[in-house]
């Protein structure tokens, strides 16, 4: 990937009344790049992206486009266009019209306009519909005429809130790579609003996890999944068991009463940290060959895997295998090296309990709210 | 529907409409009886039209319709647009109190308040006789104003906010953002909040009575002076035309709204 660095946001901050919003953030956007915003609901990405838009000025700190400070630019005047979360389609106008909108503001010739249009529909799949009007649309439709209608600018960067936010998960699936080869194939920067992991870990090149208005975590998503930074990243992405350990010295840590071997070092001696261990990452094996023992407390059929919550020393961890275990059997964890990723203590730690309250009932109400959003 | 109800129904259309039949029969009487049809003619249409008088107060009264009504949508949507950028507060609904309570004071009050105000600052200005046209059309754009608000309000709430800012996304300035995104989204509520104006205005003649001097006269006070004496059938033929005129509207618009609502159930 190229170096250029399209957009650099210094020491932002910003509040509302009282309550600080974005705290220091420090952010730089490559050229080209795929970059994702993640993070909990409230955690600030929709206002991180008003401030690149220009609908909102940060209380201190920079906004820089290409090396000129961009602090008190309108929107009108940015090279950034945006896809807002419920679309904002203007309901007056038909599909070509929306389209056409931003050109017309531009004062480009009818003839462009109409080759342009046609392109951009054409890239989003939705020739034959410029007289339609957008209230007609599907909602996958209407997302397909916001993405025309901002790329019909050629904006440098993209800015997309939660664009897949309100379609059901096929449709969520088929758009997820749409965009993405649309990103490839135009060379456009994306930054790209999402509080679904998965979506980010997929889609990326870069990915920024936030939480309460702080970064958390820069990284590629190979970097985010493998390496957290700390137990709010290694909790928000994917499944994870996280443990208190000691480091004993370079390469050996405890934890769950047993010492481990492991790849990381450069930590004091006997410090205390978190470690984590992915589910998929662990084996099961007998009993009697296992570095840790527990009781299987339950047991769930996933199609791919079995989830198995095991009980050891009290704590409740989450293991995926493919072999089916009788619940209260005991069984054996195998942890390699490989599998154990260390992080230092945080203001996280400990925050983030076991598997206990783990349960499929709770799996289905979480279930049937998706539903009812979609 | 059972025959009772019919009937029912049947006698309160009567009530409502027997004195508006009674004087358009009337106004074709060839006499001026009150009392005997003597038979058909158009004679105090023509006594009607070629009555300098009343052409002229017609005249005024349209003209000052169209001006507060126009006057009246303009402030009255800028106001809007303004309240709907408030916060959700005390000071907000204390806002909307004051802008309703023009509607609910009597029209007889407002009238002499007013009339006391413009003589008032007629003095402070050293002139007399400053009651006119321009006194009678502040008067009737003040109380047009908060039926526009009140109309053009709602569409403003049903707008989708992030409208203006996808309008200035794509390179326009907030004010052109206005024009170009948010205010055809709202124009059903402004002419609604217009032909409210215009109709009102028309109507009015309390406060105008209040408000104008004797070098500007509308249409009800020109009728109302003219009762003074003794009515003749060239009124009932006035107000019969004024009958069929709001007929006509109410039905125009009727249709014009069914249309409109045709069309949004075929592109939905
Ligand atoms: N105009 C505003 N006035 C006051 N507080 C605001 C305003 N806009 C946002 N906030 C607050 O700022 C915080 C961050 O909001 P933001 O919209 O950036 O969250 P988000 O990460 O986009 O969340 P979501 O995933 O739910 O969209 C929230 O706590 C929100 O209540
Ligand atoms: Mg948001």
């Amino acid at each position: 990937m190229e170096e250029k660095i399209i957009i650099d946001l210094k020491n932002i901050s910003l509040s509302f009344g009282e309550e600080q919003i974005l705290k220091d953030l420090n952010l730089y956007i490559r050229d080209k790049e795929f970059l994702t915003l993640l993070g909990p609901s409230g955690c600030g990405k929709t206002t991180t992206l008003r401030i690149i838009a220009g609908f909102l000025e940060p209380d201190s700190g920079e906004v820089i486009f290409e090396n000129k400070n961009m602090n008190g630019v309108p929107p009108h005047k940015r090279h950034v266009n945006t896809i807002f979360q419920r679309y904002a389609l203007f309901p007056h106008l038909n599909v070509y019209e929306n389209v056409a909108f931003g050109l017309r503001v531009k004062k480009m010739p009818e003839k462009e306009i109409k080759t342009k249009v046609n392109d951009m529909l054409a890239l989003v799949n939705l020739k034959g519909f410029e007289k339609r009007n957008v209230n007609s649309l599907s909602g996958g439709q209407q997302q397909r005429v916001a993405i025309a209608r901002a790329l019909a600018n050629e904006p440098s960067v993209l800015l997309l809130d939660e664009p897949l936010g309100a379609l059901d998960l096929k449709l969520r699936k088929d758009m997820q790579a749409e965009l993405k080869s649309i990103q490839e194939r135009l060379g456009i920067t994306f930054i790209y609003v999402t509080h679904d992991q998965e979506e980010a870990l997929s889609m990326s090149d870069t990915i920024v996890v936030m939480d309460s208005g702080v970064i958390q975590q820069i990284g590629t998503p190979q970097d985010i999944y493998n390496e957290p930074k700390n137990a709010f990243v290694a909790d928000f992405i994917g499944e994870s068991n996280i443990l208190d350990g000691i480091m004993r010295r370079d390469l050996f840590v405890e934890f769950s009463g047993h010492r481990f071997k492991c790849l990381d070092s450069g930590f004091e001696k006997d410090e205390l940290v978190d470690v984590v261990v992915r589910p998929e990452d662990v084996e099961v094996v007998p009993a009697e060959q296992g570095m840790l023992k527990g009781t299987v407390t339950s047991i769930t059929f996933k199609g791919v895997h079995f989830e198995i919550i095991v009980d050891i020393k009290d704590y409740k961890w989450m293991i995926q295998s493919t072999d089916y275990q009788e619940v209260d059997s005991e069984i054996g964890l195998l942890i390699t090296p490989d599998d154990i990723h260390i992080m230092k203590k945080s203001v996280y730690s400990g925050v983030f309990g076991d598997y206990s309250s783990f349960s499929e009932e709770f799996d289905e109400l979480s279930d049937v709210n998706e539903e009812v959003e979609d | 529907m059972k025959l009772p109800s019919k009937i029912y129904t049947f006698l309160i259309f009567l009530f409502l409409y027997a004195p508006i039949i009674v004087m358009i029969v009337f106004s074709f009487n060839s006499t001026n009886s009150t009392g005997l049809m003597a038979g058909f003619s158009l004679r105090w249409y023509a006594v009607l039209f070629s009555n300098k008088n009343i052409m002229q107060a017609l005249y005024n009264t349209l003209i000052l319709a169209v001006a507060s009504a126009l006057i009246a949508t303009v402030i009255g949507t800028a106001a809007a647009v303004g309240i709907d950028k408030w916060k959700k507060n005390l000071f907000r609904s204390s806002v909307m109190g004051v802008t309703n309570i023009p509607m609910m004071t009597p029209e007889i009050v407002t009238g002499v308040s007013m009339m006391l105000l413009f003589v008032f600052m007629g003095r402070v200005i050293g002139r007399q006789g400053i009651l006119g046209f321009g006194t009678i059309l502040i008067a009737h754009v003040t109380f047009n104003l908060p039926y526009v608000i009140l109309s053009v309000l709602p569409k403003l709430r049903q707008t989708d906010p992030h409208l203006a800012e996808a309008a200035q996304d794509l390179g326009c300035t907030p004010l052109r953002s206005f024009f170009k995104a948010v205010l055809p989204s709202i124009s059903p509520g402004i002419v609604t909040g217009m032909i409210m104006a215009f109709t009102l205005s028309l109507d009015d003649f309390i406060i105008s009575y209040f408000t104008t001097g004797p070098g500007f006269q509308t249409l009800p006070i020109a009728i109302f002076s003219m009762t003074k004496k003794r009515v003749k059938p060239d009124m009932y033929a006035l107000s019969t035309l004024i009958f069929v005129s709001i007929l006509v509207l109410l039905i125009l618009t009727n249709v014009a709204q069914a249309r409109g609502e045709n069309k949004k159930k075929k592109n939905i």
